[in-house]
């Protein structure tokens, strides 16, 4: 295996035409994205926008076919595509239409986890850093999530795939989803959100019923599997005297928080360590509980975990059907990694940290095909990028299974193994 | 709708058989009668009445609340359409023709922008929700099959097995799951109850009690006011030909829903950029005051609290080319000239109407602030009253120096949900003299439009 070699910005007009010519899955993308050329128009309808070098951004771009896409992205080389939404006519003709009768029609529903959104909870990192500290908040959000999304709506077809630097997106791409209206994906964001308020809201989250709904219990279990490892052993989220002072600032029961207060400056609480902090809250919060004169909040604890944890999704993405969203399989221009797909039942072994740069499965590809230039193996496959293309793969062809399931004339040559 | 001379029909001669089966409609038919041109303003005017008191009752009580009712039934009493909260007329008067064909007249006047339309969508939904839920519940099956909406509830055995969770989500009335009968629809036919989290979902379907199936209706009954709305608004031009009726359309939007504050000729140019910082500790409200100390805090503002407080400026007088130098003077402070022109600059120029599909984007009112497009993390937009924590407001007032009264009227206004309120007695707290007590504030651009009114009347 060739060493990982440094990426360097500056590169990236040399990579890229090299990159769009031998390895991006146009054959996967265009299946996708076709969904089974039913309707016909659905692809050539679609909408695309290319950010250029030095930031030239131009939207409204659509494709005839595969071929054509193929070939306005070589020759185009993006540093970043976005996929926007099917619209009533082709986006590149769009001026020729009457303003008021060019219309979004549908899209994936998607959502948007960004780890800058969790900068009051993580004491590790901020901006657009992570690390393998604060990383597991994205692996409790997509668990979260896709389970949501699958038990709850009913979502069979979810692409989920790491944004390249700080974050994860999800596409949902069953018909239901694509043809939800602007108010049904605001609503389908709003159950899933807990965390609210802004920089003025201390406190985001409140569980203020006697039973909680079943989505929230089954997200909690999520959490709490997780949370000592993470908060306590991670974050050392009660680490010192500001961090004791922000936790407690969650709890509305005076009283409970002023004895709280008064406790970890006593005997008990020496060792200084967020294990021991976090044991001494426990059992505190517990006993006043149970006494008869407690009128404070029941989840005290879970609203903390939840505060501390729980996704924190950006509603204003994925309300709009018209909103553009960067593709998988595009190259984040500042780390240089690939925005690729990832399975969310195995999200605890995906290491973004290892995710290739582009100049690493270029690197690659030289060196394997300077072995053997004469198998018909796909590029991609020779790479490292071979197991997240597979993701893919697994991901387009069950789509394909519900096209077939209904019957649907489809051609013999888009079945075979053209990718 | 056939619109007459001016000539006024006698009024004994108002039995119309309308053909109606139910005196609640979500309006699917366009009325077939001729009215005069009068009527035609009148039964309009009559109808704004009513919905403006639906959106009055909705900003000082509780939808649903005993409050709302009484205040909601005391307005439309003294309208022309004061039987429709009744439930016993037939559809054969004159009240439930009235009511037919004015919805439809003010989907004319209301089809015209987006604002337009999501208030009239807003208040003709929560109008329809106070008249449904008068009916008993005879009535109200019978609407659900009049208009195709009746559904079968799931077999007993199904409800045993999903038990625990219907009642985990029933919330207040957790007690009655065990003896109600719930309804197995798809999620997409109650959008309002997923969106609140106030339903029990499982593999794409909501298992809705019966109490709640008027989400349904609701759902429902908004996607196609929804759909026909537009559909009106891109039959509009037709219309525009018809010179009778549209100057009376938009002079009633105007009319009863205040200023929008939109392309303000008057006043452009006469604020520059340099004027900004006296004038928001002077006239600003409370919102657009916390948005630019935000900025000039952070030398940045997220993506809405951009639009929040650039529209408010547009619509102020700021032109584009002062926001622009306004904007990036403060932004440059952290960034690169260049990252500036290139990332923020087309923004504000999409706020003026020179980008894009150039629509000219109206200042935010404070219903839509308050109701739409919470703040989130590193948000500073929103409202103060409404996105505050208590006890951060309470300080942030004494420490602007508000005197315990005010500040105690403001906190109890707050924590009753009357954000508007709160508001405006923020407003006689600090322009000490003034006394409107019946105003009420209702949009950022209005509130500084009374601030500035008030201090030049004291120069004079």
């Amino acid at each position: 295996m060739t060493e990982k070699s440094t990426y360097d910005a500056a590169s990236l007009p040399d990579l890229l035409p090299i990159y769009y010519k031998k390895l991006f899955p146009y054959g996967l993308y265009y299946r996708w994205l076709n969904y089974g050329g039913v309707p016909k128009s659905y692809f050539t309808n679609r909408e695309f926008s290319f950010t250029l070098k030095d930031d030239v951004y131009i939207r409204y771009q659509s494709f005839a076919d595969q071929q054509e896409m193929e070939k306005e992205i070589q020759k185009r080389c993006p540093y970043k595509i976005d996929i926007g939404a099917v619209f009533s006519h082709k986006p590149k003709d769009h001026k020729t239409v009457k303003a008021a009768a060019f219309q979004a029609q549908e899209k994936e529903l998607v959502f948007d986890i960004d780890m800058t959104d969790y900068d009051d909870v993580r004491t590790c990192c901020s901006g657009a850093d992570i690390c393998e500290k604060c990383w597991p908040l994205m692996q409790i959000a997509v668990k979260i999530l896709d389970r949501a999304l699958e038990e709850d709506f009913g979502f069979e077809h979810r692409l989920w795939v790491y944004s390249g630097r700080r974050g994860v997106h999800c596409w949902v791409c069953d018909e239901t989803a694509r043809k939800l209206s602007q108010n049904g994906r605001t609503a389908v964001a709003e159950y899933l959100s807990l965390v609210k308020g802004g920089e003025h809201q201390n406190k985001k989250i409140s569980l203020d019923t006697t039973r909680l709904h079943p989505f929230i219990s089954q997200s909690l279990e999520i959490v709490k599997a997780r949370f000592y490892d993470y908060a306590v052993k991670k974050q050392d989220f009660l680490g010192d005297e500001e961090n004791h002072k922000k936790v407690l600032s969650l709890i509305t029961d005076e009283t409970l928080r002023t004895e709280l207060e008064k406790n970890f400056t006593s005997k008990e609480y020496e060792e200084n360590t967020s294990k021991t902090a976090w044991a001494v809250l426990r059992k505190h919060v517990e006993t006043k509980k149970s006494e008869a004169n407690y009128k404070g909040s029941k989840y005290v604890l879970e609203e903390i975990m939840l505060q501390y944890c729980y996704p924190r999704l950006d509603v204003n993405v994925s309300k709009g059907v018209n909103h553009l969203l960067k593709s998988p399989f595009c190259v984040h221009p500042k780390t240089g990694r690939v925005c690729v797909p990832i399975d969310p039942k195995k999200i605890d072994e995906f290491d973004p940290m290892a995710v290739p740069t582009i100049s690493d499965i270029l690197e690659e590809l030289n060196s394997v095909e300077k072995e053997d230039s004469n198998k018909k193996t796909k590029e991609f496959n020779k790479t490292s990028l071979k197991e997240c293309t597979q993701v893919f793969e697994r991901f387009v062809k069950k789509l394909e299974e519900t096209w077939k399931g209904k019957g649907k004339m489809i051609e013999q040559s888009d079945m075979t193994m053209e990718f | 709708m056939l619109i007459g001379s001016r000539t006024k029909r006698p009024k004994n001669s108002k039995l119309i058989k309308s053909g109606a089966e139910h005196r609640l409609q979500i309006y699917k038919v366009p009325p077939k009668e001729t009215v005069t041109l009068q009527e035609f303003e009148e039964y309009a005017v009559e109808r704004l009445k009513v919905l403006k008191a639906i959106e009055n009752a909705g900003i000082r009580h509780i939808r649903g609340s005993e409050d709302y009712n009484h205040l909601v039934e005391k307005e439309i009493k003294k309208t022309k359409l004061a039987k429709i909260i009744r439930t016993d007329y037939s559809t054969d008067c004159e009240e439930f023709m009235i009511d037919h064909i004015s919805h439809f007249i003010l989907r004319l006047a209301y089809c015209r922008s987006e604002d337009l339309k999501r208030w009239f969508l807003q208040q003709e939904l929560d109008l329809f929700r106070f008249r449904f839920l008068k009916e008993n519940a005879e009535d109200k099956q019978k609407f659900l099959k009049v208009n195709s909406l009746d559904y079968n509830p799931i077999s007993e055995d199904e409800k045993q097995r999903v038990l625990q969770d219907l009642m985990a989500s029933a919330g207040r009335n957790s007690t009655t799951a065990d003896t109600n009968e719930y309804f197995k629809v798809p999620f997409t036919e109650v959008l309002d109850l997923v969106r609140g989290r106030k339903v029990f979902l499982s593999r794409g379907f909501a298992y809705v009690p019966k109490d709640d199936m008027i989400s349904i209706l609701i759902t429902h009954y908004r996607a196609h006011l929804s759909q026909q709305l537009a559909m009106t608004s891109r039959a509009l031009p037709q219309l525009e030909e018809d010179n009778r009726l549209l100057p009376m359309l938009s002079g009633l939007s105007k009319r009863y829903l205040g200023q929008d504050y939109s392309s303000k000729k008057s006043n452009v140019g006469k604020i520059t950029a340099e004027m900004i910082d006296s004038l928001s500790k002077q006239s600003f409200p409370p919102c657009m005051q916390n948005l630019h100390q935000s900025m000039k805090r952070d030398h940045h503002l997220k993506h809405g609290g951009r639009m929040q407080y650039g529209l408010f400026l547009k619509g102020i007088g700021l032109s584009l080319e002062e926001a622009l130098r306004f904007w990036r003077t403060e932004f440059t402070k952290a960034m690169d000239g260049d990252k500036f022109d290139k990332q923020y600059s087309y923004n504000i120029r999409h706020n003026y109407g020179k980008e894009g599909k150039r629509a000219d984007y109206t200042p935010y009112s404070c219903n839509k602030i308050i109701m739409s497009n919470a703040p989130g993390p590193g948000d500073n937009h929103g409202c103060p009253f409404r996105h505050t924590d208590a006890d951060l407001l309470a300080q942030k007032l004494r420490l602007q120096g508000i005197s315990k009264d005010f500040t105690d009227k403001i906190m109890k206004y707050t924590r009753d949900g009357h954000y508007q309120i709160a508001c405006k007695y923020y407003f006689d707290a600090t322009h000490s003299g003034v006394e409107e007590p019946d105003v009420n504030i209702n949009h950022p651009n209005q509130y500084f439009d009374e601030s500035q009114h008030f201090y030049s009347g004291k120069k004079e």
